[in-house]
C-alpha cells in the first residue's frame, strides 16, 4: 500500500475547477515531482497535502489514515517555499530549532539535532548558527529552510518551486543536494517545478500536469521517451512533430510526406488512420551513421551554437527537422543554407500516446 | 529663484514653530528677576502632585499600550492574512478618533457606563480607570494601527504563517514568536506615540475626574505664571524623548539590513 495516497482529489475556486480527479499513490522514501506550466494546479495540490487548502472532494491518506480533517500544524508535513520564508527575527539555529521547540524537543537534544541538520546542509552551526537570514545568500537561505523543514522529522516533505528564485548555477547544485539529502534521510517527497530538466534530473517519478489533470505519471525515462499525450510530448523536451498515416500496423510502417518509416514495433492503430509521431533532436544525426537507415539530403536553415551541443534546423523531404550534434573543436558546424545529409532510424520515432 | 523661495519658506516655518518654544523656555527660566534660573522647575519637581499625577499618567500610558498592542496586532495581522478586502474599512474606523472629539467619546462612555447602567464602570475608581484606558486606546488607535500595519507590510505574512504552521505552530505561537517580534519596532514606535499622547491628554482625564498629568497642568496653568511654562517644556521634552526613542529602536533592530 502506498505510504502517501492522494485519491481523486478535486479543488474548485468558485466555478474554476483547478484540480481535477488527481490521484497519486506515493511510496515511502519516493521522490515525486509535479511538473507543469504555471497555473496548472501544482501548488494547489501541494497546499491541499499541507493542509492550507481544503479539497473540494477526494482523500489524502498517510499510512491509510485520512489527513484531510487535520489542521496544517497537526499533520507533521514539512514544507519549503519558493520565497524561503525564514523567520527574519530568528538566527539560523533558532529557525532550524523552531519546529523542535514546538514538538517539545529541548535542551541538549534539540541542540544536537540542529547541529546535525546544519551539517547535512553544509552550513556548520559554529560558523552559521548565529547568523540572521539577511546575512545569507539566497541559496544558503533555502538550505536553512530545508533544514528547518526537516528538523522535526516530518512524515512527508513538500517543496514548492524551491529553486526558482536562485540563479542557474546555484539552482543546479542545490537540486543535486536536495536529492542527496532526501535519499540519505529516506523522506517521502513531493517536489513542484515548472522546469522539466529539474524534474527529470532528480525524480523517481514525474507527474506531468496540464490544466489540473495528471496527464502522465512515470519515470523520467518513460516521460521523456514515451509521452502519453501531445501535451506531455510538447511540454517535456524539444521535438519535431509529424503527421503520419499508418501503412501496416502489424510491422509498424507509417508514411509521412513522401517518407516511409519502419518503427520496428506493431501499432495499435488501423491501416489508413493518422497518428501523431515525433523525433527528438538527438535521434537525428548530421551525416550518416550505422543503424540510421533513413538518409536524407537536407539544407541547414538555422544553426544554434549552445556550447557542448549544436542545434540545427534542417529541411529535408519537404519537412523541417531539429537535430542536435555534439560540438567538435576540429569540425565547425554547417552554415545556414549549406547542403548536408541527415539520418535517423524509424525505431527512434516516438508515437505520441502509445 | 525657486531655491531661495524654498529656503525662505523653510525659515519662516521654523520660526513659526520654534519662536514660541524659545519664548516659552525663556519665560520658564525667568522666575527670578533679572537672572535665568531653574526655580520654576524645582518648584514643579518638588510638588507632590506632580509626582502623583505624572506617575498615574505613566501607569495609564503603559496600560493603554499593552491593551492597544493586544488589540491592534492580532487585528491587523488577521486582516492582512484573511480579510484583506476589509482593510479600507478598518483603516477608516481607526481614523475616526481623529475626527470625533474626545469629549464626544467621553460623554458616550459616561452615558453608557454610568452608575445606573447595566455595566456601571464609573461607579468605582478601578472601573473609571479602565474606561480611561479604553478611551486612550481609542485616541491612540490611528497611530498604533498605522504603525503596526506598516510593519506588517514589510513581511510576507501569509507565507511566514504557513511556514510556522507546517512546523506545528498554533495561533498563539505564530502571533507571539513570529509576528510580534517582527513588527516590534513598529509596535514600539506606536507605543511611544501612545505614551506621548496619554501623558498630555486632558479632556478624557478631566471629564472622568481622574488624577492625571493633563488636568494637573491645567490647574497649575490657571493659578501660576512661570511654572506652567516649565511644565510645558517638560511635556515637550517627554514627547521629544519618545520620538528620539522611536528613532533609536529603529536603528538598534538587529535582524534587518537597516540595523546592520
Ligand atoms: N486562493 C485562490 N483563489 C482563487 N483561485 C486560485 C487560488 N489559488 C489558485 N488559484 C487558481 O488556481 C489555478 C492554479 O493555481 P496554482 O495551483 O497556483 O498553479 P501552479 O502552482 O501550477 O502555477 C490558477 O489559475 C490560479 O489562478
Ligand atoms: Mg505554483
Amino acid at each position: 500500500m502506498a505510504y502517501l495516497d492522494i485519491a481523486h482529489l478535486e479543488k474548485s475556486f468558485g466555478a474554476n475547477r483547478v484540480v481535477k480527479d488527481f490521484s497519486l499513490p506515493i511510496d515511502k522514501g519516493e521522490f515525486v515531482s509535479l511538473l507543469g506550466p504555471s497555473g496548472c494546479g501544482k501548488t494547489t495540490v501541494l497546499r491541499m497535502v499541507a493542509g492550507f487548502e481544503t479539497p473540494s472532494a477526494g482523500a489524502i491518506r498517510i499510512e491509510g489514515k485520512d489527513i484531510v480533517p487535520l489542521r496544517p500544524n497537526q499533520r507533521n508535513i514539512g514544507m519549503v517555499f519558493q520565497a524561503y520564508a525564514l523567520f527574519p527575527n530568528l538566527t539560523v539555529a533558532q529557525n532550524v530549532g523552531f519546529g523542535l521547540r514546538i514538538a517539545g524537543v529541548a535542551g541538549k537534544e534539540a541542540q544536537t539535532r540542529v547541529g546535525e541538520m546544519l551539517d547535512i546542509i553544509g552550513l556548520p552551526l559554529a560558523e552559521y548558527g548565529a547568523r540572521y537570514p539577511f546575512q545569507l545568500s539566497g541559496g544558503q537561505q533555502q538550505r536553512v529552510a530545508l533544514a528547518r523543514a526537516l528538523a522535526p522529522r516530518p512524515r512527508v516533505l513538500l517543496l514548492d518551486e524551491p529553486l526558482s528564485a536562485l540563479d542557474a548555477k546555484v539552482r543546479v547544485r542545490l537540486r543535486g543536494e536536495i536529492r542527496d539529502i532526501q535519499r540519505r534521510l529516506g523522506i517521502t517527497t513531493i517536489f513542484v517545478t515548472h522546469d522539466q530538466e529539474e524534474a527529470l534530473s532528480i525524480s523517481d517519478r514525474v507527474v506531468v500536469m496540464n490544466a489540473g489533470i495528471a496527464d502522465q505519471v512515470g519515470s523520467p525515462f518513460e516521460i521523456y521517451n514515451r509521452p502519453a499525450t501531445p501535451f506531455v510530448a510538447s511540454f517535456v523536451g524539444t521535438l519535431t512533430p509529424f503527421e503520419a498515416t499508418v501503412i501496416d500496423p502489424r510491422v509498424g510502417t507509417v508514411m509521412s510526406g513522401g517518407l516511409t518509416m519502419n518503427l520496428g514495433r506493431p501499432l495499435s492503430a488501423e491501416t489508413g488512420t493518422a497518428v501523431p509521431i515525433a523525433l527528438r533532436p538527438e535521434a537525428v544525426q548530421l551525416g550518416r551513421a550505422s543503424g540510421r537507415e533513413i538518409i536524407l539530403p537536407a539544407t541547414a536553415r538555422e544553426v544554434e551554437f549552445m556550447g557542448s551541443v549544436i542545434r540545427i534546423r534542417a529541411e529535408a523531404a519537404g519537412q523541417s527537422f531539429l537535430l542536435d550534434t555534439f560540438n567538435r573543436p576540429d569540425a565547425p558546424p554547417p552554415q545556414p543554407g549549406e547542403a548536408v545529409e541527415i539520418s535517423f532510424s524509424g525505431r527512434d520515432v516516438i508515437v505520441i500516446g502509445v | 529663484m525657486t531655491r531661495i523661495l524654498a529656503w525662505v519658506a523653510l525659515i519662516l516655518g521654523m520660526l513659526y514653530f520654534i519662536l514660541p518654544l524659545v519664548g516659552m523656555t525663556e519665560f520658564s527660566l525667568s522666575m527670578r528677576r533679572g537672572v535665568y534660573s531653574l526655580d520654576a522647575y524645582t518648584t514643579i519637581l518638588g510638588d507632590p502632585r506632580f509626582r502623583q499625577t505624572f506617575g498615574y499618567s505613566v501607569l495609564m500610558a503603559v496600560a493603554t499600550i499593552i491593551f492597544g498592542v493586544l488589540l491592534v496586532v492580532p487585528t491587523a495581522y488577521w486582516v492582512r492574512l484573511r480579510l484583506p478586502w476589509i482593510r479600507p474599512y478598518i483603516e477608516f474606523i481607526t481614523l475616526l478618533p481623529l475626527v470625533i472629539p474626545a469629549i464626544v467619546i467621553v460623554f458616550g462612555y459616561i452615558r453608557l457606563y454610568n452608575t445606573s447602567s447595566w455595566l456601571p464602570l464609573t461607579g468605582s475608581s478601578m472601573g473609571t480607570n479602565l474606561l480611561l484606558v479604553f478611551g486612550y486606546a481609542t485616541l491612540a488607535l490611528p497611530y498604533m494601527y498605522r504603525a503596526v500595519d506598516t510593519g506588517l507590510r514589510t513581511l510576507d505574512v501569509g507565507t511566514l504563517t504557513e511556514a510556522a504552521q507546517s512546523l506545528g505552530a498554533g495561533w498563539g505561537t505564530i502571533l507571539f514568536r513570529v509576528i510580534l517580534p517582527n513588527v516590534l519596532v513598529a509596535v514600539l514606535s506606536g507605543a511611544f506615540l501612545t505614551f506621548a499622547i496619554v501623558i498630555g491628554e486632558f479632556t478624557m482625564a478631566a471629564l472622568l475626574d481622574r488624577p492625571a498629568f493633563g488636568p494637573f497642568m491645567q490647574i497649575l496653568g490657571a493659578n501660576r505664571a512661570y511654572e506652567p511654562a516649565a511644565l510645558a517644556v517638560i511635556a515637550f521634552a517627554i514627547t521629544w524623548a519618545c520620538m528620539g526613542l522611536i528613532q533609536l529602536v529603529t536603528r538598534l533592530q538587529k535582524h534587518t539590513r537597516a540595523g546592520a
